[in-house]
């Protein structure tokens, strides 16, 4: 299979990039744009580490063939905080204990920050079903729980 | 005025990195001109290396391909028995062992590449499980496939038997579970003959990896060099297993004069990395009328699969701690680690105790049953005292109060009255399937720190730094895995000195920079490894006050200043402090008897269970953890170990099954072995009793894998309250719920 050439728009920048279209959206972020913090944990859109936003969506980008976002938006974890402060969910994974070892963080930031954009005033249990694509080992995911109710409330 | 960071719920130290995506992971480094490297693995379980062939449209002339002849030093993962190769060779003792290393620019081509090597063995007869290798239905490892035994004997139970009043036998099996960190293990090197050797890589312990790397490349400690990168989980995963994937990583670099990477996918690091080890506990009760104790026999085996690695010490914990936090004048525990033709088994937060305590808590509520008391009642007839003795005759003199801590757990669960009200609404549902509820709990303690004389051996020590911008620096080889390590070094640092928390510096562990503070392992580095953060800033603190530079009742700004006018004056300012134990610690190694741990917290989980008759799901509605350990440093750190540890504990028992087939992890997927998610997870309420402990910082003990121990019995005795079923092994999925609850209709 040869390269073909893709455009993608990530956390606001358009980018042309001669990849090939079979290549995982994850690895194309990971290496042909060094954005290193949308992390792999399993490889099969079990573990939700790899979540972007593609066009307001939030996806696996593990299971994503890059030639199926050609032409989108894409936000990574690098695309959330703003120019001069966090996101309201960033900050509260800071304060309230979301984040353990990080690895899952970045992919479950990006779940809650698309849950607040769709439900601004989810119930802890809209919080829980918004996030049951994303696995932490570490948090048991009470303090998930309380980053996301308490961004909520100060969104 | 500082900010007295200890007890506040202080954000973790390097949260902003991780929040943003900007912590940098092994695999999220790169070197110019860099390799990536495969592992090719044993397909069957035992047997003798017959061929080894390089097929398909592989160009294996651009490749670096490493064998068991091209290790520069010696072949094994130094750690305690050194039975482990790097590389096979000639035999494999497991499935999926490692044989040969392959490795090349293209990460893609590596992958292809591995699967068009063909090695043929021929294969001999291998034993699966403890009571195979028991039953030496082949002998797999030394004379008797026993890697270690313990006996622990406190009196006689032999004397007890014929007169006790009751006894109540039983046996208990727990299964092997995957550490599964969301981050897989992996590995950096560059190396090259006559310079040394460099490794960076996702780990716990930085000091065994080179430790290993030094018996490996025969070279000298200072020519090897060990760098921990922000480390995606462990909870023991990494505690010795990272020793062979850099050896691995190595040995690549060093062959191909090239920088190596080898990361593992997550199929790769479910089937070959090692597991909790599985277990088999048999226990022999001999009770009074009135409920007391008179002896325990306790039989304890460990599956520890087919190289030594870790298992004498996971099961001297599981050992200690099966005894529990009672007072028996009588007891006795023979226990055994077997090897069988799986991949070695290793450490996994709890370390052998999560095992040995399932058992003892589910039995405890039979033998309670046995003798017509409460299941709070027998244990409180029981617990140990201040002045009392555990299994290994250890006095208690710290005080303790289980009997207090029992009582508010069942409080804050409203454990009798559910219990009551679960009796009666399981009653009455009348017939077909309905939900049934129970509630059950335990009680346990956890030994903080190495065990016995463990630490003494070790020597740790910590640095700490004063820069010239008049910032304090704590080098130490501890590592942050998520459990908070920077931050509560920070703490404690910042405390001691009465500077603010972020006057602190956490050095990246990098073993040609930090000292060896012993692994980050056995819920010591708060406790142990903290203490030596507080001892070394005072040293700072005492050097800057000799000087004359810093006055009593000083100010952080004054603290800062003195820094500074005292490396401008006299060159870097360094204060190391070494281990020393408590006073009063006796063990002895040969007997197992004496003070085991310098300190132990203790707990009482409570769980609240449904069960479905129609699905036969079992699930935790509601769950109460309540434990004393000293003082709490960081509260929401504190409570994120226990929940976090509460949650893997329940994956334990209801979701995380290994299938095992021909020796092999069969399920070795995220798709079919199965973690808790965000929906499946009930509140954790967490509690904590503070009583600060004399020998740690600020008053703390450890707590890391004190949260693993409890949860499996509290739920299956919740399980047996819900259903009136004795079950006794975990992980106790809907199957085997099933099966066992038919069976026990088509009886009745």
């Amino acid at each position: 299979m040869s390269k073909s050439e893709i455009a993608l728009k990530v956390n606001g920048q358009s980018h042309r990039l001669e990849v090939f279209p079979m290549a995982r959206l994850l690895d194309v972020l990971r290496e042909e744009l060094q954005l290193t913090g949308t992390k792999e944990g399993c490889g099969e859109g079990e573990c939700g580490a790899c979540t972007v936003i593609v066009d307001g969506r939030i996806v696996n980008s593990c299971l994503v063939p890059v030639v199926q976002v050609n032409g989108s938006e894409i936000t990574t974890i690098e695309g959330v905080a703003g120019e001069d402060d966090l996101h309201a969910v960033q900050h509260a994974f800071i304060e309230h204990g979301g984040a353990q070892c990080g690895i899952c963080t970045p992919g479950m930031v990006l779940a809650a920050v698309d849950l607040l954009e769709r439900n601004p005033q989810p119930t802890e249990a809209d919080i829980r079903t918004a996030l049951a694509g994303n696995l932490c080992r570490c948090t048991g995911y009470m303090k998930i729980f309380e980053s996301v109710l308490q961004a909520r409330s100060s969104k | 005025m500082s900010d007295h960071p200890i007890g506040k719920p202080v954000p973790r130290k390097e949260g902003r990195k991780k929040v943003t995506g900007q912590a940098l992971y092994v695999d999220d480094l790169s070197f110019p001109d860099m390799l990536h490297g495969a592992t090719v693995r044993s397909p069957v379980p035992r047997g003798k290396i017959r061929s080894i062939a390089f097929g398909g449209d592989i160009p294996w002339h651009e490749f670096t391909i490493v064998t068991a002849k091209d290790i520069p030093g010696a072949n094994y993962v130094a750690l305690i028995l050194n039975d482990q190769p790097y590389l096979a060779e000639g035999f494999v003792n497991h499935a999926e062992e490692p044989i040969l290393l392959i490795a090349h620019h293209d990460k893609y081509l590596v992958q292809e590449a591995r699967r068009h090597v063909t090695i043929e063995v021929d294969e001999q007869p291998a034993v699966f499980t403890l009571e195979e290798s028991l039953a030496k239905k082949a002998i797999v490892w030394g004379e008797d496939n026993v890697f270690k035994k313990f006996l622990v004997d406190k009196g006689n139970v032999d004397d007890v038997w014929a007169n006790a009043d009751l006894i109540v036998e039983g046996e208990y099996e727990t299964g092997a579970q995957e550490q599964l960190y969301i981050e897989n293990n992996g590995a950096i090197a560059i190396a090259r003959p006559g310079e040394g050797v460099t490794v960076w890589g996702s780990m716990q312990c930085p000091y065994y990896v080179h430790k290993a790397l030094v018996k490996l490349f025969d070279l000298p400690e200072d020519k090897i060099r060990i760098i921990q990168t922000e480390t995606g989980g462990g909870f023991g995963g990494k505690e010795e297993y990272p020793s062979l994937i850099a050896g691995h990583a190595a040995l690549l670099a060093w062959k191909s004069g090239k920088p190596v990477k080898l990361v593992y996918d997550r199929a790769e690091d479910m089937v070959a990395t090692t597991k909790r080890h599985p277990s088999r506990t048999r226990h022999k009760t001999a009770v009074s009328k009135d409920g007391k104790l008179l002896a325990m026999e306790i039989d304890f085996v460990i599956d520890g699969g087919a190289y030594c690695t870790l298992s004498p010490v996971v099961l001297s914990r599981g050992t200690i701690h099966a005894g529990g936090p009672y007072n028996c004048p009588n007891v006795r525990i023979h226990s055994r680690a077997v090897a069988t033709n799986v991949p070695p088994q290793g450490a996994f937060r709890g370390f052998g105790a999560p095992q040995s305590i399932f058992a003892l808590e589910r039995h405890f509520d039979l033998v309670a049953r046995a003798v017509g008391l409460t299941p709070e009642e027998f244990r409180k007839r029981n617990f140990v005292h201040e002045g009392e003795t555990t299994a290994t005759s250890q006095v208690i003199r710290e005080r303790v109060d289980m009997n207090g801590l029992l009582d508010r757990a069942l409080q804050l669960s409203d454990y009798h009255a559910k219990r009551e009200r679960f009796a009666r609404e399981n009653a009455n549902a009348n017939g077909g399937f309905s939900k049934k509820r129970g509630i059950g709990f335990a009680t346990f303690m956890h030994g903080a720190g190495f065990t016995g004389s463990g630490e003494v051996y070790l020597q740790s020590v910590v640095s700490a730094e004063a820069t010239s911008e008049g910032r304090v620096q704590i080098l130490a080889a501890s590592t942050e895995i998520g459990q908070g390590t920077n931050t509560i070094f920070s703490q404690i640092a910042a405390e001691a000195l009465g500077l603010d928390f972020d006057d602190i510096d956490i050095v990246q562990p990098d073993t040609g920079r930090v000292p060896n503070s012993g692994p980050t392992v056995a819920s010591r580095t708060s406790m142990v490894v903290g203490k030596l953060v507080e001892s070394a800033v005072i040293g700072l603190k005492q050097t800057l006050i000799g000087s004359g530079l810093l006055g009593e009742g000083y100010t952080p700004a004054d603290f800062r200043a003195a820094c500074r006018e005292y490396v401008a004056r006299y060159g870097p300012l360094k204060s190391s402090a070494t281990y020393q134990p408590p006073p009063n610690i006796h063990w002895d190694d040969e007997k197992y008897q004496g003070d085991a741990y310098g300190a132990y917290a203790w707990a009482v989980y409570v769980a609240d269970v449904s069960y479905d008759e129609l699905t036969y799901e079992a699930r935790v509605e509601d769950f109460v953890a309540l434990q004393e350990v000293g003082r709490v440093l960081n509260p929401v750190l504190a409570a994120g170990q226990i929940e976090g540890g509460v949650a893997q504990a329940i994956g334990f028992t209801l979701f995380e099954n290994v299938v095992w087939k021909n020796g092999r992890m069969a399920n070795n997927q995220m798709t079919n072995y199965i973690i808790p998610t965000p929906v499946d997870i009930p509140p954790i309420r967490v509690y904590f009793e503070e009583n600060p402990y004399a020998y740690g910082p600020g008053g703390a003990k450890g707590i890391g894998e004190l949260p693993m121990d409890g949860a499996a019995p509290a739920i299956l005795n919740a399980i047996e309250d819900a259903t009136g079923q004795n079950f006794t092994r975990i992980p106790l999925m809907p199957e085997m719920l099933m099966e066992q609850y038919e069976q026990e209709r088509n009886r009745t």
